[in-house]
């Protein structure tokens, strides 16, 4: 089944890709394309766009229309192609640092639209590309290249923000939970809006190691432990849930789409123009 | 037939725009440009087109490329400011090759320095301002018609060469009302490609020009659009010699080609040793100073480069040769001035006559600038 999938979604011809052992961005990848396979989704009308970074890469490796975009820009990029045809599908892929960090005003501006894109955010909480410097979501006191004596910064719950911002689809899910994931990605793609999926991954070779988290086998270890669903999370007392993270849909619900109440406007213009 | 109309510059921008095919406008607002956001935003939706106001000027470039990529004809629009921003997508535009117009209504810098006055001051950044060696063409009209002419030739170009274009206008132009007689049927070049093969296209195949055929996503070509050096197929790589190839294919398609990019406008006498260089609205004042400076008994001759980058070399080291003196007349400290140095070297005296305080160029200035030169 996955060489199936690898032979009819991936360009071998640029494989094997540059991630590290232990890395789960290929998790993810392959639950991106698991999703469009589900979907049976029309492959020349599947457009990826990414930002810059490691998760960024994954556009190369995936036979569709892919762009590979400047750093933080992945949205605004893929917002152009979305108004100029929405016929297309925008899956948009991007890291924490990418997403959080220098493309943040994309992002709230994104969710405020409600534009018919599926953004999925590998978080890794960490910058691996640049060598592992700290990122909007490395957890405070945590290590990095950049915080060697430990982050004073406070890390950013990007489903909340998105949530505040105006999207209408927000989920989190881990590259443990990948059929879970795949499910989220399914209905994220199908959503008629902005829909913002964070998966939780792991780098073992520059978070892991600065944070003695072990290697990427003992991370899913640590996902699986740490994530609760957000459907039992009544089960846990506030004490219990301290140092979990949730998982699940959060948010999932239906307001206008940008680029329909644009074809909207223009419609009704011609009628109007009809008129005179 | 002709439609005569009286008509700002920017506003001339956006109908030679559309006229070309414009269908995707994406821009912030900044002085002294936002006419043509304005006029986008009510012009376009009335022909099916999009105008979106993005978030800032680095989202409103990048939606450009995306907008382009998806298959429309994309234009922004700006100053000097917002031109810093849009930089570093301007040199993704130039390396993945995506057809896309950028104007820039200059207005004086550095910095916010002050937005309702005219200058020429991003010559250079035009040029230079996105990183790396990357192709560009630069067009700077100095009137309305022209405006209306070159808006029209940029979108050509862009997709002839798959490199952004950018015009340069200053805000005189951009805000100067002149009446203009409009071709009705102005010559746009919608190059209708037969479309290859889906196995066989090849997006950055060094082919005629240098220049493989632009094809949007969704028409069944999936291939790879990146701002890493790449190769033939638009994958990534590291590879020193692949990228030599990319990067000599992406200089040598507008180097190779000066002849068929290059416009410009001259007017040279036989009994003249002074030529007078200049552009844009600074152009406009210097035909006044040369007539001042023939009643006081000096011939100049002229030249106005519309093409601003890539210079018209060969044909303007031809012409230079014969003069003894070569004003250079810019709204900025001499920016046009370093070019014109460096080709005349050695057989001309090349003297710079300049404002840059957010005043423009009086005929009477240049006509004292040049008269105490000589």
């Amino acid at each position: 089944m996955a060489s199936e999938l690898i032979k009819k979604y991936y360009r071998t011809d640029t494989l094997p890709t540059i991630w590290c052992p232990g890395c789960g961005n290929g998790i993810i990848t392959s639950a991106i394309v698991r999703a469009i396979d589900n979907l049976n989704l029309d492959r020349d009308k599947v457009c990826i766009v990414s930002g810059i970074g490691c998760s960024s890469r994954a556009s190369g490796y995936l036979n569709f229309n892919t762009l590979h975009t400047t750093h933080g820009r992945a949205l605004a990029f893929a917002t152009g192609i979305k108004v100029a045809n929405p016929s297309l599908t925008v899956i948009v892929i991007t890291g924490d640092g990418d997403c959080a960090a220098i493309g943040g005003n994309h992002f709230i501006h994104a969710c405020r639209r409600n534009i018919d894109l599926t953004t999925i955010m590998f978080n890794n909480s960490i910058y691996g590309m640049t060598g592992g410097q700290y990122s909007p979501s490395t957890p405070s006191m945590d290590k990095s290249t950049t915080t060697p004596y430990g982050n004073i910064d406070r890390n950013f719950d990007m489903c909340k923000l998105a949530m505040a911002a105006g999207a209408t689809y927000v989920a989190r899910s881990t590259s443990y939970h990948v059929q879970q994931l795949i499910k989220l990605i399914e209905k994220g793609i199908m959503h008629r809006g902005f829909s913002f999926i964070e998966a939780i991954t792991m780098c073992p070779t520059y978070y892991g190691r600065k944070n003695k988290k072990g290697d990427g086998k003992e991370m899913l270890k640590w996902q699986k432990e740490h994530a609760v669903s957000v459907d039992n999370m009544k089960k846990f007392s506030k004490e219990e849930l301290s140092d979990k993270f949730l998982i699940g849909e959060f948010l999932n619900i239906d307001e206008p789409e940008f680029t329909e109440k644009y074809d909207k406007m223009i419609n009704s213009l011609k009628v109007n123009s009809d008129d005179k | 037939m002709m439609t005569v109309k009286l008509m700002q510059g920017n506003e001339a921008v956006v109908d030679a725009a559309i006229k070309a095919g414009l269908n995707f406008f994406a821009g912030y607002p900044i002085t002294p440009s936002t006419e043509i956001a304005e006029l986008c935003s009510e012009k376009l939706p009335l022909i099916g087109g999009k105008f979106i106001q993005m978030e800032d000027e680095l989202s409103s470039m990048a939606a450009v490329i995306g907008a382009s990529l998806a298959g429309a004809k994309a234009m922004t629009a700006t100053s000097g400011p917002g031109f810093s921003l849009k930089q570093e997508n301007i040199g993704f535009a130039s390396m993945a090759e995506i057809p896309c117009v950028i104007v820039d209504v200059q207005r004086c810098g550095p910095s916010t320095g002050m937005p309702t006055m005219p200058s020429q001051g991003d010559v250079m950044q035009s040029r230079w301002g996105t990183h790396g060696d990357h192709p560009i063409i630069v067009m700077s009209p100095s009137s309305v018609k022209e405006a209306y002419e070159i808006t029209i030739k940029a979108f050509n170009l862009t997709y002839k060469y798959r490199t952004p274009v950018i015009l340069l206008l200053d805000e005189v132009i951009g805000h100067v009302r002149e009446r203009i007689e409009i071709e009705d049927d102005p010559n746009v070049t919608n190059e209708k490609f037969n479309l290859p093969d889906v196995n066989e296209y090849i997006p950055y195949k060094n082919v005629l020009n240098g220049v493989s055929p632009f094809i949007p996503f969704g028409l069944g070509y999936k291939y790879h659009v990146t701002g890493l050096a790449h190769d033939e197929k638009g994958y990534p790589t590291n590879s020193t010699d692949v990228n030599e190839r990319l990067m000599r294919r992406l200089l040598g398609k507008i180097e190779n080609n000066r002849d068929d990019i290059c416009v410009y406008d001259e007017k040279i006498r036989k009994d003249s040793d002074v030529l007078i260089v200049s552009y844009g609205s600074s152009a406009r004042a210097c035909k006044e100073s040369m007539k001042m400076l023939g009643e006081a008994g000096i011939n100049a001759s002229f030249f106005k480069p519309i093409t601003i980058w890539p210079f018209p070399e060969a044909h303007f080291k031809e012409i230079s040769e014969k003069f003894k003196y070569i004003f250079v007349v810019e709204m900025n400290n001499g920016q046009l001035y370093l070019e014109i140095d460096r080709l005349v070297k050695g057989f001309g005296k090349v003297i710079k006559v300049n404002k840059f305080n957010g005043e423009y160029l009086t005929p009477q200035y240049i006509y004292e600038k040049v008269k105490e030169s000589l």
